[in-house]
């Protein structure tokens, strides 16, 4: 039983974009954090935006997107430059200064929204957390022949517009400082030696997540938005030693989990004659998981399988001498 | 208006407000109790967040019980096969972040965020699959993920708080092994101790806490229980027993003082405030702390410069050499000198003191560098009170005899 085309196009079609988009510039991005060993800064800054989310929507008192983006934005700034203070004047470790910092933030941001629904205000931290990719719709087109019609493209939900734009947005700025990032990230203290600002580098990657992550919150929810920033360059990491192929895979492994988590997600239950749809964004999240333990397991060097191939292959080398025959 | 209110909040923190609301504001203090000594020993072991990836990949496992239980027929939802649906994910969990940061070429951090997202997501689609099914009790199930105090029944307080005081007393008698773990694994597994072993029982110590914090703080923020108590202890002691104290007195204290505020207050989410009461905790001991605090840390480095500029002054004043500005002013306030620069009788005492420091101090420095202590301010410090008398006496020997 599958959807008719008008219902797939209004319905399917505008979630599986913005899933889509949101993964991709997830994927592009969190290829830095994952070589920067900062992989828990997307954790950190996804909950940390939670009180900033709240802030935006009680001061603009509407679900106008703008205000919560820009709250949200404030609310990532101010969450990296505490843990930046808390890790320095505190001397803790990183990681401790970060689970200080996003849970406070976290857990202000759920008392602010209880307080708030005291209002009447319909406002969950649910949202946040799973997103709400099925409600994009895009009621524009009526079916295949009307993608011909300019006017359709024009009313593309906002979500979508948005997400491409922030997508074009982390392409272009990692297409223009590429040298930059490379030898920042691999080498920080050649990169300072030869004038390039490693700390504003540093800087600047973690605003890029903090504006990825919360462009895609709105649309996937922030569980999904930490899976795409580490699972699918996690797992082009294992597969490639080049960072330009690693980026470029990292994004077709993320396009290829949203595609495979959305499509089990809407259509696994029905082929199963069940009649309800999965949540999305965890199908997502789970489908980028199995992509990294594919990863883990048959990566051609990096993976288990494969290293202990090459250490067959050693010891099937002539002249080889167990290390276990070697005692004297 | 505020009397009833003070007095219903004095009954309740004193255990005086009913014998239900008792034992669950006792048993959250039990709970930040345990998180803060487990807590400890996560922290200088630089695990801190490993118990982030633990406690969310406890949401499949709890699903999965959910269904299990529903599946055998159990009419209600039964808290500890949920619970032990969440032991048995949060382990497995557990194990996968260590076996990918192990046994492939990426770092620890990347392994905790993938699994935590993951385990997470797998969570939230069974979750998806049981409202699709529409069996009872189910809401329930929600509450784990922000946690709820209102919901606990006072025999799974109770039960939180023995297996809370277990975990504490559970750290109190592995105290000397845990310890040497945390400064110096490598020191340990070569003295003979079962490394290995030992970090299992810790992480097994963390999963326990973990999974008795879900119903109260919920399973996003009951990594702060282990997080913020110990990072608050961190500010005052830098000895480990009276860190592990003190962190376990800050836990108990935010649970005690969190649950108290959310049963009183409406729209207070116990969990939630149980984690800002902690946090606020911590800005106390980041800023006020005396032994690591800003302030503290701010007022020595004050001194030792006003110190320093001081004597400073007092040896140019002896060498016949002019001082000006706010130095100056400083040493007529402390009685070193009168009218146009003139050092007093105490001012001249001083300034040979001074004097003769600085002399004995740069001798030190260029005989025996390699002798200098590890915390002493050279220049600043008072020589005899730093170094031993007889290495004073040899460096005035050398010092005239130059």
């Amino acid at each position: 039983m599958m959807p008719d085309v008008q219902e797939f196009l209004q319905i399917d079609a505008p979630a599986l974009l913005a899933a889509v988009l949101a993964c991709a510039a997830c994927a592009l991005v969190g290829n830095f954090l994952v070589l920067r060993r900062q992989g828990m800064m997307g954790d950190a800054v996804s909950h940390a935006i939670l009180p900033g989310i709240v802030g935006g929507f009680l001061v603009a008192g509407t679900r106008e997107t703008l205000p919560m983006m820009l709250g949200a934005l404030a609310a990532a700034a101010l969450a990296g430059l505490l843990i930046e203070a808390v890790r320095r004047l505190g001397r803790l470790e990183s990681g401790a200064a970060m689970g200080v910092v996003f849970t406070v933030m976290f857990a202000a941001g759920v008392v602010m929204i209880e307080q708030a629904s005291a209002g009447g205000i319909d406002l969950d931290a649910d949202c946040v957390l799973y997103g709400q990719l099925e409600t994009i719709l895009w009621l524009a087109p009526k079916g295949w022949e009307s993608l011909g019609d300019p006017a359709v493209w024009a009313a593309l939900p906002r979500e979508v517009l948005t997400l491409a734009a922030v997508f074009a947005l982390c392409v272009a700025l990692v297409g223009l400082f590429y040298k930059e990032l490379k030898i920042t990230t691999f080498d920080p203290a050649l990169a300072s030696t030869l004038g390039i600002p490693a700390g504003l580098f540093h800087y600047g990657v973690v605003l890029l997540v903090a504006a990825t992550a919360i462009a895609a919150f709105e649309a996937v929810g922030s569980i999904l938005v930490i899976a795409m920033l580490i699972a699918p360059p996690a797992a082009a990491r294992l597969l490639t030693d080049r960072l330009a192929a690693q980026i470029l895979l990292s994004v077709a492994l993320g396009v290829l989990a949203a595609l495979a988590g959305y499509g089990a997600a809407a259509f696994g239950p029905m082929l199963l004659g069940a009649s309800h749809s999965l949540n999305a964004a965890g199908m997502i999240a789970v489908a980028s998981g199995l992509i990294l333990a594919v990863a883990v397991l048959f990566g051609p060097r990096h993976g288990l399988l494969g290293r202990r191939r090459a250490v067959g292959r050693l010891r099937a080398a002539p002249g080889f001498v167990a290390p276990e025959a070697q005692k004297p | 208006m505020i009397d009833p209110m003070f007095e219903e909040a004095l009954r309740v923190l004193t255990f005086q407000s009913g014998f239900n609301s008792a034992v669950v504001v006792a048993g959250t203090a039990a709970l930040g109790l345990a998180g803060g000594t487990v807590g400890t020993f996560l922290l200088l072991r630089r695990r801190a967040l490993v118990s982030d990836a633990l406690s969310h990949a406890t949401l499949p496992g709890i699903a999965v019980a959910f269904l299990v239980g529903a599946a055998l027929g159990l009419p209600e939802r039964s808290l500890p096969l949920l619970l032990a649906g969440a032991v048995v994910s949060g382990v497995v969990g557990l194990l996968t972040v260590q076996a990918l940061s192990r046994f492939t070429r990426l770092t620890e951090d990347s392994a905790i965020g993938a699994v935590l997202s993951v385990f997470f997501g797998l969570g939230v689609v069974l979750l998806s699959v049981i409202q699709n099914l529409e069996l009872g009790g189910q809401a329930g199930l929600k509450t784990f993920i922000l946690g709820q105090t209102a919901a606990m029944a006072q025999g799974e307080a109770i039960a939180i708080g023995l297996l809370a005081a277990g975990a504490a007393l559970a750290v109190a008698l592995l105290f000397k092994e845990l310890r040497v773990l945390a400064f110096d694994p490598g020191f340990a597994a070569v003295q003979g101790w079962p490394v290995g072993a030992l970090d299992l029982v810790l992480m097994g110590l963390a999963t326990l806490v973990t999974v008795i914090g879900l119903q109260t703080v919920g399973l996003i923020l009951v990594v702060a229980l282990l997080i913020i108590p110990p990072a608050a202890a961190r500010f005052w002691t830098d000895r480990l027993p009276a860190l592990t104290v003190a962190a376990a007195v800050i836990g108990a204290l935010s649970g005690w003082l969190g649950a108290t505020l959310s049963a009183l207050l409406p729209k207070l989410p116990a969990g939630a405030v149980i984690v800002l009461v902690a946090g606020g905790f911590f800005l106390l001991s980041f800023l006020f702390a005396p032994a690591r605090g800003l302030l503290a840390a701010a007022l020595r480095q004050g001194r030792l410069r006003l110190t320093f500029a001081e004597r400073r002054a007092l040896t140019d004043l002896l060498d016949g050499q002019p001082v000006e500005g706010s130095v100056a002013l400083w040493l007529r306030l402390r009685g070193f000198t009168r009218g146009n620069s003139v050092l007093t009788p105490a001012g001249q005492t001083a300034a040979r003191a001074a004097a003769r420091d600085r002399r004995l101090w740069e001798r030190f420095l260029a005989d025996y560098p390699a002798l200098l202590p590890a915390h002493a301010n050279w220049g600043v410090d008072p020589i005899d009170s730093v170094l031993p008398g007889d290495m004073v006496r040899l460096l005035e020997e050398r010092s005239a005899s130059s």
